[in-house]
Parts: C-alpha cells; sequence; structure tokens
C-alpha cells in the first residue's frame, strides 16, 4: 500500500477545507475561506417543510456539493467523482484509487465516524473527509474539521460512506484528474462573488437568501404560540448549531466569507471590498450576537414571547444589514 | 469578530480534547485562523439537543417495558433515528416499520426481519427482542 505524504491543514468547513486539501498537494494554494468564496459557499435558507430529527432546517450555506463543483469549474480543476450501488465495488474503487497515491474525497455521515467526539455524532450525512492511504487494513483520513490527521477502520468507513436518509452519501468519492500549477483569480473570485449577490438577494423564493433570514425571523416570532414552548427551545436549539457547529456543517460562515473578502481585496487591489470585509465582520457580529441571546432564551427556557419577539427583530437586522453588504458587493466592479 | 473574542468556553461532552477553528481578525483588522474549544450558547444549544434525545429514548424504554410498544421504537430513538430513516435502513415501507412497532406483530416478526432490524441497531437478535431493564 502507497503511503503518500499528505499536509493536512485544519479548517472551519468540510467542503471548502476539503478542497482547499485537495488542492494544495497538487501544488494550487488556495485558501479555505478562498474556496469558500469562489464556491460561492455563503447562502441563507429556511425550510420548515424539510424537518432533521423533528425540527425545521436552516442553513447558512449553499447545498452540499455546490462549493466544490464551482471551485473546481472555475479554477480548471478535473475531477472524478462516483457513486456506487454497493459498499463492496465502492470500497475496491477506494483502494484502487488509493493505491496510485491519489487523495480521494469522499462523503461520510458523521454518525458512524468513530474518530469524532459522541457529541457531535447526529445523522448528519454530508460530511466531506479525504482518505490519504491505508496503514494495514486502517484508511488513513484527514478530515478537515480536525486538527490532526486519524484514521478508520474499513468497516466503519464503508457504513459512514453508505449512511442512508437525505442526503445519502451513496459510497460518493472524487479525486483530481488534473490540477493546474497556477491558476489566476480574478475571474473565479469575479464568478464567485457575481454567483452569492445573486443566490443572497435575486432568488425569488421566500425561504432563500436575504428574505430567508426574514422568513425565519417572522416564524420565529410564533414557535411558542405554534408548537409549544418545548419545541421553541428545541427549534432555536438548532438555529444556533447550524450556524456555529461543526457536527451540523455550521462554521462561521459570515466571519469566513469576510475573510474572503479581505483577502480578495488584497490580492486584485480593490480597497471597496476590504471595506465591505470590514462590514461584513459586523454582520457576523450580530449573528453571534443572535445566537447568544438565542442561547440564554434555550438555557432559561424563558416562557414568554417577549424573548422570541426581540430574537425575531434581531434576526431582522442581521437580513437588512447583510442586504446592505450583498447589494454593495454587488455592485463593485471587478 | 477579534482573535480574542473567540469564545473558550469549554464542554465538557467533547472531552476538552476538539477544537474547532474559527476565522476571527487580529489587531491589524487581519483575518487569521484561530482555533476553540467551544462556545456557550452552541454548548446550550448541542446539550439539549442531547437531553431530548434521552428523554425519548427513555419514554420509549418505558413503553418497551408496560408493554405499550416494540422494542424497535426504543432502539429507533436510542440509534436517533426517525421511521423514514430506520425505514430505508431495513428496507421497509413507513407503513410496515410502524407495524412492526405493535408489540403483538413485533412476537410474529421471521427471523430475517429481525435480523435487518438488528444489523440496523448493530445490536444482536436476542439484544432487540430483550431490552435492558
Amino acid at each position: 500500500m502507497s503511503d503518500i505524504e499528505f499536509s493536512h491543514v485544519q479548517t472551519a468547513h468540510c467542503e471548502s477545507g476539503v478542497i482547499s486539501n485537495i488542492f494544495r498537494h497538487y501544488g494550487l494554494h488556495i485558501s479555505e475561506p478562498m474556496a469558500f468564496g469562489i464556491g460561492a459557499g455563503i447562502f441563507f435558507g429556511h425550510l420548515p417543510f424539510i424537518k432533521v430529527n423533528g425540527v425545521p432546517g436552516t442553513t447558512y450555506r449553499i447545498w452540499p456539493g455546490a462549493i466544490f463543483q464551482r471551485v473546481c469549474k472555475r479554477m480548471g480543476v478535473k475531477m472524478q467523482s462516483q457513486n456506487f450501488s454497493t459498499p463492496e465495488k465502492a470500497m475496491l474503487e477506494l483502494d484502487r484509487v488509493l493505491e496510485q497515491g491519489t487523495p480521494v474525497g469522499m462523503l461520510s455521515s458523521v454518525y458512524y465516524l468513530p474518530y469524532l467526539p459522541a457529541a457531535y455524532r447526529f445523522h448528519f450525512n454530508a460530511h466531506n473527509i479525504l482518505a490519504f492511504g491505508k496503514n494495514g487494513d486502517n484508511y488513513q483520513i484527514s478530515d478537515p474539521v480536525m486538527d490532526h490527521t486519524t484514521e478508520i477502520d474499513p468497516k466503519s468507513l464503508a457504513e459512514a460512506r453508505f449512511a442512508k436518509g437525505f442526503p445519502a452519501p451513496k459510497g460518493k468519492m472524487y479525486y483530481a484528474l488534473s490540477v493546474p500549477e497556477q491558476v489566476s483569480l480574478q475571474k473565479p473570485i469575479k464568478q464567485g462573488i457575481d454567483q452569492s449577490c445573486h443566490y443572497m438577494l435575486k432568488l425569488r423564493l421566500p425561504m432563500f437568501g436575504v428574505s430567508g433570514i426574514r422568513y425565519l425571523a417572522k416564524r420565529l416570532k410564533h414557535y411558542p404560540e405554534k408548537v409549544g414552548e418545548r419545541k421553541a427551545v428545541l427549534y432555536l436549539g438548532n438555529i444556533i448549531r447550524m450556524q456555529e457547529e461543526i457536527g451540523t456543517g455550521g462554521a462561521g460562515f459570515r466571519f469566513m466569507y469576510a475573510a474572503f473578502l479581505q483577502e480578495a481585496a488584497n490580492l486584485l487591489k480593490k480597497d471597496e471590498l476590504g471595506v465591505l470585509s470590514q462590514d461584513l465582520t459586523r454582520v457576523g457580529d450580530l449573528w453571534r450576537n443572535f445566537a447568544f441571546n438565542a442561547g440564554r432564551v434555550c438555557k432559561n427556557r424563558a416562557v414568554n414571547n417577549v424573548s422570541y419577539g426581540e430574537l425575531s427583530e434581531m434576526l431582522m437586522q442581521c437580513a437588512a444589514e447583510e442586504e446592505l453588504v450583498f447589494k454593495r458587493l454587488s455592485k463593485v466592479k471587478l | 469578530m477579534k482573535k480574542e473574542e473567540v469564545p473558550q468556553d469549554g464542554n465538557k461532552m467533547l472531552g476538552g480534547t476538539f477544537k474547532q477553528l474559527f476565522y476571527a481578525t487580529d489587531d491589524e483588522g487581519k483575518y487569521v485562523p484561530v482555533t476553540s474549544v467551544g462556545w456557550e450558547p452552541e454548548n446550550v444549544a448541542m446539550q439539549q439537543a442531547w437531553e431530548e434525545v434521552h428523554a425519548r429514548v427513555e419514554k420509549a424504554r418505558q413503553q418497551v417495558l408496560s408493554g405499550e410498544i416494540s422494542p424497535i421504537s426504543y432502539y429507533m430513538e436510542k440509534n436517533i433515528m426517525d421511521l423514514a430513516l430506520l425505514a430505508s435502513y431495513v428496507s421497509k415501507f413507513q407503513w410496515q416499520v410502524k407495524r412492526h412497532m405493535k408489540p403483538a406483530v413485533f412476537k410474529n416478526l421471521s427471523e430475517r426481519t429481525l435480523q435487518r432490524y438488528a444489523a440496523a441497531f448493530k445490536i444482536t437478535v436476542d439484544e432487540l427482542k430483550h431490552i435492558k431493564e
């Protein structure tokens, strides 16, 4: 079995992290925020009709896989991606590709990853990890949210790759076929920013983008009367976890996008982007303030509707500020 | 968020060893990666989600012991699954799984079906039939 050198860097989010780690392996250095920005990862969506463990779904980023696809396309990286009908075939193919010394990205369910803290292990199916070699039967894993590389036994890995539920990973794996060594980032950055602005401002559905934040704000206000205080607290808790918790895919995305804007400002010598980065940082702080207060409501299980009203107001403010940032961002000439 | 403001609220649930990465600004306003051992609101939310799971498991356990439901419900809760997820793991329709949650129906399930459920829960058929008191 080959034992390739792999330089692992811990990142905030699994998808942008895997991208950054794979590309670096091939000598193409882009930071995680840069991958996130080029892939137009920032987003907001609230889907009350899609329940995760009985709680309405909220997301702070684009759907799984999208960042990856877009970054590869915009940077001219050719990837091979495949699904499998059975775990046996999936593991055989993984072995075959690893043997060539190629690091392989995979979709997995955090529930079956024994090396993660037990508290994170809910049935969350869209976690990206990288295998970069084998040690005996075990696979050497670079999980972007971990600060070091780790190992996993073949049985757990097969289970994680073939978890059921939504979205089912179906053994999905992907690896690079060709990676250019030098890419001009100007066009990819522009494309990423344009797309993010479009998704945040222009989607004509109330659940998505800036309107999605307002949509959630309006619904949140009525949680206690609509679903009862017990469930209201759980719903609220889920909003916090989606925003912050790594096991659910949250990772402080507003700050990550602000970091991207800052990097882009320096690269393209565009001071306006730097200013917008600072403004988005303030929006991120607003979100954190919201989460902080929501956490207090959860902790005290405060019964009065006033607190939910106040939280709703805070979200409205997040929406207003975020809308301003993206409107200005959409006007920056790149 | 400034570098110094990155929360470091330790969390027993994560064993104190797991660190999450954040992007925060340094003194010059430049974004840098910073690790964090946890944040109070997130800890509260996570704790609550688990309390909910434990409460549901305990409720299901009591109901199994009093003969209201079959152990399948209990193990479903224990594995943090819902009906849809469990149904897809055992390749059954949701209405079938629901039926199997009735003690009277569960009693007559074939060995093969029981085996499927046991595999989904990663336990033996014997453990499936007899939950711990």
